[in-house]
């Protein structure tokens, strides 16, 4: 008896011990009380889920949070499910949303009865960064060859990207108004099939996010051309911006979290938190740094106002390329 | 030489204590999660995925790699047992294993099932050792034209089958075709079929959920139907001269099992392909190639052995293009990669140069979690077909179960879970009326890579059609549909003037 009573006030210490580990300091009253869902706009493997992914292993590893965090795909339709899914969960503080692109142009394209404006904005961890590539064996080394090669192909340059409205479309249309050239657009799957396609010659070029391509590059058998930053990345630093070239074209992919409408100010707060936290580890800035990553940490009404100026912007070039 | 002397080094890592360790119970969890109906490779492999920071990187790429293994192997387990496809890419072994396990053969079924994919397993993992570099550049070849070709090529083996009723098999290839269309097209962006506006079909009809309906739900009410009494299954004992005598029988397929391997190795290895097309383009070959193909579907050995390898070949081959150009030739390798980046390694060219022990440690770990799923799989047989003496009345409540919970698990969605139930009495319904149910499979399948492929291949050569058969390798592999095609027909006429001159 008295040994079990000493095992169970042991194990009710370290308990304690752990839950005063486990919590951090927060600004915030309120904590999740049961574990949060942390929906994936995407689906398996692709970029937004490898991102989702790791962030609830370093929540988990570095015990940012007393619950945890289950992330849940949810890409039908071009991410549509898991708007629909958030705007249906409406009030429910225990669901975020891992968000890309497609939370622009997704309700824009397709009739979902969803108003991003209902969300609850939490914060933005990064954005991803485009760049124009060309295989190794084309010759083409410099902007003016492309645009020069393009011109000669007479419509028939071949441009692969990801399905039609998505982000690589958006971008290559963005190229033709700018240059006055014109590509067939091919649409494929995920950047990674994108960037294989091009490696093996079966299209002329890409507009794949550096880190989709990187590791070709490095082979040999792809080669960028330029980026579509404002200023040359860390881990490209021999590739030139098209702002550099004298057309200062920007386009980025962004990764933010949202929440259903309706929370708490201090729900709100308790996640702006958590994610400024993760924000800080060293495992998130080796990786974004790895990843071309740009990570300016935006959150809350920032955010919002960042959000509803990217949907006109997006709405703008939809509505161009019809 | 040299490739010995790295694989050497690698076994170094393998065999660590704890790597064995690891290996042993990454089979076991990835037999349970392909067991499962419903989860697969992928979900077992993002569901532990976040568990891997705590060893180091070369432990857990063997933690995962052991777990996809594992589940390769138990995705057979259901099919065989239940007639329930443990995963998609045990799909076509349902088409056998379950005639089998009624005529009392699930041991022998299993037993098939195991060293089918030990040997398709292994002789994917010696390919990959001797011929990594070259094969990679194989990848590379294959833009929408081959593919194309390719998936016509599956097409064919299936069509041309001289057993079934040849304008039946069209019927439900083309309904599998127009169900594959469903959801977002990937070339406009636009919604197709999407039946009452409901949002659930946005995403399309998940193949999964078709299979889990026709075959599980439909076996469920076909068996009901057909014996008011619970079926005889005679549960055979697994003694050493039982698996003596499986083994024998095993080796007598060698040569489905040498082409299931191979194919399966390449269709792995293309991002566009993977290991359930491989899986049902060997199983297609086994019978069309079989000195008799009328057996096939009702408990052909042959027709468990060829997708068993070609799966598990496939599953080896889409580590290929992961680790040596960092594209991931299916989801479950797109998470490997990603878990890879986490651990701070670059997949690429430059990894089997700069991260030789953590490659050659992966592929050494291939050899040892191959042999520790055959064991534990083999081991564990006598509990399965023990699980099969349960009445039919009570194993029907448990399919059942299971058929709702595989349909619900992957995505979470109860629209899929109605789904199942119509696809279960509808195809019950046409089964009723002998419509066979593995092309439709198949179609849903390929279509939406046959479309896609299709399409993009137009695009790309400004609308000019002869781009399929003027590319060397889509070229081939249109021809060769084309003797796929004309084969069974050939030897129909040969038949009928046999029977004439008699």
């Amino acid at each position: 008896m008295e040994k079990n009573l000493t095992r169970r006030s042991v194990f009710g210490l370290a308990a304690a011990a752990s839950l005063a580990l486990a919590v951090p300091a927060q600004a915030s009253d309120w904590q999740p009380n049961r574990p949060v869902e942390m929906v994936i706009m995407a689906g398996q493997g692709g970029g937004a889920d490898r991102l989702a992914r790791l962030f609830q292993s370093i929540i988990q590893q570095e015990r940012l949070a007393r619950m945890p965090f289950m992330p849940v795909n949810k890409g039908g339709g071009s991410g549509a499910e898991g708007l629909r899914y958030l705007k249906d969960n409406h009030g429910n503080p225990t669901i975020i949303m891992a968000t890309l692109n497609s939370y622009f142009t997704t309700p824009i394209q397709t009739d979902l009865g969803v108003d991003i404006e209902e969300f609850t904005p939490l914060a933005r961890m990064a954005v991803d960064t485009f760049a124009l590539w060309v295989n190794a064996d084309s010759g083409i080394e410099t902007l003016d060859q492309y645009i020069e090669a393009v011109k000669a192909a007479d419509g028939a340059w071949r441009m692969g990207g990801t399905g039609s409205g998505q982000e690589d479309s958006l971008v290559t249309a963005l190229l033709e108004r700018e240059f006055g050239i014109r590509h067939t657009y091919v649409p494929m799957g995920g950047g990674g099939e994108v960037a294989t396609q091009l490696a093996g010659g079966h299209i002329d070029s890409t507009v794949n996010n550096p880190s989709e391509a990187i590791s070709l590059w490095q082979a040999g058998r792809v080669r960028p051309i330029a980026l579509l930053t404002p200023e040359r990345l860390e881990s490209m630093p021999g590739v030139p911006t098209f702002a550099e070239l004298g057309t200062p074209l920007e386009y980025y992919m962004q990764r933010s979290f949202v929440a259903p409408g309706g929370l708490t100010e201090e729900q709100q707060t308790y996640y702006i938190d958590l994610l400024r936290a993760l924000s800080e580890t060293e495992v998130w800035r080796n990786y974004a740094a790895e990843q071309a990553l740009m990570t300016d940490f935006i959150y809350g009404d920032e955010l919002q106002a960042y959000f509803l100026s990217e949907r006109e912007m997006h709405r703008e070039l939809l509505a161009s390329i019809e | 030489m040299e490739i010995l002397s790295l694989l050497g080094q690698g076994f170094a890592t393998s065999l660590m204590p704890l790597n064995i360790g690891i290996v042993i119970v990454g089979v076991t969890l990835g037999l349970f999660i392909g067991a499962m109906p419903g989860l697969g490779s992928v979900n077992g492999v993002a569901i532990v995925l976040p568990l891997t920071f705590i060893v180091p990187p070369a432990s857990a790429i063997i933690f995962l790699a052991a777990l996809y293994y594992g589940a390769m192997y138990g995705g057979a387990i259901s099919s065989i047992l239940l007639g329930i496809p443990g995963s998609s890419t045990a799909v076509a072994t349902t088409f056998d294993g379950r005639p089998m396990a009624q005529q009392g053969k699930a041991g022998l079924a299993l037993i098939a099932a195991a060293g089918a994919s030990f040997v398709g397993g292994t002789i994917s993992v010696i390919l990959f050792t001797l011929f990594a570099a070259p094969l990679a550049d194989l990848a590379l070849k294959f833009g929408p034209a081959e593919n194309f070709a390719l998936v016509l090529l599956a097409f064919t083996t299936f069509v041309g089958l001289g057993g079934d009723d040849t304008l039946k098999t069209i019927v439900m290839i083309c309904l599998g075709l127009v169900l594959s269309t469903v959801g977002l097209d990937l070339i406009t962006g636009q919604p197709r079929m999407v039946f009452f506006d409901m949002p659930g079909f946005y995403a399309g009809i998940s193949f999964l959920v078709l299979a889990i309906g026709v075959y599980g739900i439909g076996e469920v009410l076909w068996t009901l139907e057909k014996s008011r009494v619970a079926p005889t299954v005679t549960t055979a004992k697994v003694t050493y001269s039982e698996l003596r005598s499986a083994f024998r029988t095993l080796a007598r397929t060698w040569k489905t099992m040498s082409v299931g391997s191979v194919l399966g190795f390449f269709v792995g290895m293309l991002p566009a392909a993977g290991a359930t097309p491989a899986s049902l383009m060997a199983y297609g070959i086994a019978k069309s190639t079989s000195k008799d193909p009328d057996s096939f579907g009702k408990g052909n050995i042959e027709g468990v052995v060829a997708p068993e390898t070609a799966n598990n070949a496939a599953s080896t081959g889409s580590l290929l293009p992961m680790l040596s150009l960092g594209i991931p030739g299916s989801p479950t390798t797109a998470l490997l990669l990603g878990g890879m980046v986490m651990w701070g390694l670059t997949p690429g060219p430059m990894l089997f140069a700069e991260q030789a022990d953590f490659v050659w440690g992966l592929i050494s770990s291939l050899y040892t979690a191959n042999l520790a799923a055959v064991l534990i799989n083999l081991a564990l047989i006598p509990l399965f077909v023990w699980a099969l003496k349960t009445p039919f009345s009570v194993l029907c409540t448990v399919v059942l179960v299971l058929c709702i919970v595989g349909g619900f698990a992957p995505d979470q969605r109860m629209h899929d879970v109605w789904l199942i139930f119509v696809f279960g009495i509808v195809g019950y319904l046409l089964r009723k009326a002998d419509y066979p149910m593995a092309p439709l499979v198949l179609a849903l399948v390929l279509g939406p890579v046959m479309e896609q492929s299709f399409r993009q291949a137009l695009i790309a050569a400004q609308g000019d059609v002869t781009t399929f058969v003027t590319r060397p390798l889509s070229g081939t592999f249109v021809a060769l549909a084309a003797v796929f095609f004309l084969l069974p027909l050939l030897s129909k006429l040969r038949k009928a003037r046999q029977v004439t001159a008699s």
